[in-house]
């Protein structure tokens, strides 16, 4: 199961280089490289990014989590309701969902205002839209699997037997 | 008014990595391969029983042998893991860490000039924990020819024949060598012949890369002759809980209780709580983390070979063994290491006979100090490279 090893690792971290990836899996590099492209090419892999801290940085984004219930007529269906939100760029993650409302869609902005003009003039007009409610981040502990704490100093002995 | 040594104490010299970890207390930013310990928290969920049965007050001591539902859970998880039949009653005892189970096997069965055979290069305590005992050490030397593995020539060799007890541990600290069933066979039939009793020290059973552990007690008339060693501080990564276990026939594990109970009285309580729930539901994390220093372990030997060192292909724990370059000693090569560009590694002269010219590097740390640490010690290397 090379493919799924090779995976897991870009998961882990997709900056590790082909050659670190070879060595951890005893692949050649070249099949490496392969699995990769078949994982890309397949459209497994979707692409890569960093995972960001932005309270770290100065100029911070503004994130909120909305909660969308909509109401279905017969001509459209869920597909066809997020096909239309996902197009929008400020719109980083759609999901449905399954509970008290049916959309999670996580926005991204410049300022609160932006995201709420956003939610209310784009979003909240959707015919199908019955219904939003926006929570802003406040503060993110753990982004992409990775936990944003200073993380703990490694405070083991040196030298143990 | 002095205090006068008792000779088994004074017998015992300190210990060989003393001296470099104060090299390594004054140095910033060392990178340390020099752990025999996981760099791994310990699950949550073990942390979490740890941190309930705290709260509930359960503080007092346990049964002398351990809570009855944990030994029933290491019954369990032994017969399943490693095909080991223990009856929880009689033959299993929780100590505090296997090191507590190696010293009370060693007081229980060890009479003065008794001689244990122990298999090198060992983990550091069975010598000094014989000596204590009132026994003496025989060194049986394992050779890199034969992949580190204990064999009946290196047992003749030594004069382990005429021996009380045989000591080893599999997958061994510090080679990473592993002993599979049929390589364990020769071993055990040498026992049989004579009569020796076996102590087997499987605290790196579940760190078996490719491949199943085999204890020898589960090989044909070892189970009567031999005591296991196991514990939570590699695989469960709690070594700081100190939570052990013995297996063995009941008589030999109510020997040891005889002396575990005057001395220990019981092992930590909100450990065996920890070790409980760390059977009960930390599986997944076992094999999560024997994932990583799998992959961690084929980096690092292929950085070694890239390096030019000539490593030893271990197969188990969390260390390999390669082989310092002409021109230096194991001590020399970690010493100037450890001074030239912060790596702490460990030299193989201190786990005996058949460690000598070999360093121990562990990989219980992350991949990116791992990365770190090679490309340094392939500076060094390339620094000290003599004139071809
Ligand atoms: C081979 C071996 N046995 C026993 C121990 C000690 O284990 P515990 O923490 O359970 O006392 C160690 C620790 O390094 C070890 O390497």
């Amino acid at each position: 199961m090379s493919e799924r090893e090779v995976l897991e690792l870009l998961r882990e971290n997709a900056r590790y280089s082909t050659e670190d990836i070879a060595r951890m899996t005893d692949l050649e590099e070249s099949e490496v490289e392969a699995v990769v492209e078949e994982l890309e090419s397949t459209g497994v892999v979707r692409g890569y990014r960093a995972v960001v801290d932005w309270d770290r940085l100065e100029d911070e984004k503004v994130r909120a989590e909305v909660e969308l219930n909509v109401e279905l007529d017969r001509e459209t269906n869920y597909g066809d309701v997020a096909e239309r939100l996902a197009r929008f760029p400020q719109v980083k993650a759609l999901r449905l969902v399954s509970g008290d409302y049916d959309f999670d869609m996580e926005v991204e902005g410049d300022s609160i205002r932006e995201v709420s003009m956003f939610v209310s003039e784009k979003v909240a007009p959707v015919p199908e839209i019955t219904q939003t409610v926006t929570h802003y981040v406040m503060t993110s502990y753990k982004e992409g699997g990775i936990e944003l704490g200073d993380g703990d100093e490694d405070d083991r002995l040196s030298y143990t037997p | 008014m002095t205090f006068e040594l008792a000779d088994r104490v004074q017998a015992v010299p300190p210990s060989g990595i003393r001296r470099f970890f104060e090299i390594a207390e004054e140095r910033d930013e060392v990178i340390s391969l020099g752990v025999g310990e996981p760099d791994f928290s310990t699950p949550w969920a073990a942390r979490d029983a740890a941190i309930a049965s705290l709260e509930q007050g359960k503080t007092s001591y346990t049964a002398n042998r351990g809570r009855a539902d944990l030994r029933e859970s290491i019954a369990d998880y032994v017969a399943d893991r490693f095909d080991l039949g223990y009856d929880p009653d009689e033959e299993i005892i929780v100590t505090a860490g296997a090191s507590e189970a190696v010293d009370l096997a060693f007081r229980a069965f060890v009479d003065p000039g008794d001689t244990v055979a122990i298999a090198q290069p060992s983990y550091v305590s069975y010598e000094p924990g014989v000596v204590f005992a009132g026994g003496e050490p025989l060194p049986v030397p394992t050779h890199e020819e034969d992949d580190f593995r204990l064999t009946v020539d290196a047992l003749e060799d030594a004069g382990a024949a005429d021996a009380d007890a045989l000591v080893f541990c599999y997958p061994n600290n510090p080679t990473g060598a592993i002993m599979t069933r049929a390589d364990l066979e020769p071993v055990a039939e040498f026992a049989r012949e004579h009569d020796l009793l076996v102590f087997a020290d499987e605290i790196y059973a579940e760190l078996t890369y490719d491949g199943e552990h085999t204890s020898i007690a589960t090989l044909p008339g070892m189970r009567e002759r031999t005591v296991v060693f196991n514990g939570f501080s590699k695989a469960h990564a709690m070594t700081g809980l100190r939570l052990g276990y013995a297996l063995g026939p009941a008589d030999a594990i109510g020997a040891m209780n005889k002396i575990h109970q005057y001395t220990m009285l019981s092992a930590p309580t909100t450990a065996q709580y920890a070790a409980l729930e760390a059977l009960d539901s930390c599986a997944n994390d076992v094999r999560e983390m024997v994932d990583q220093y799998d992959r961690r372990r084929r980096f690092v030997l292929s950085r070694f070979r890239e390096i030019g060192m000539d490593v030893f292909e271990a197969r188990g724990a969390f260390y390999c063994f390669p082989e310092v370059p002409e021109g230096f000693t194991a001590e020399e090569f970690a010493e100037e290491l450890l001074r030239e560009q912060g790596v702490a590694v460990v030299p193989g002269d201190v786990f005996g006979e058949g460690g000598a010219g070999h360093l121990r590097i562990s990989y219980a740390t992350g991949l990116s100090e791992l990365r770190e640490a090679l490309a340094r010690i392939e500076a060094f290397v390339d620094d000290h490279e003599g004139p071809e």
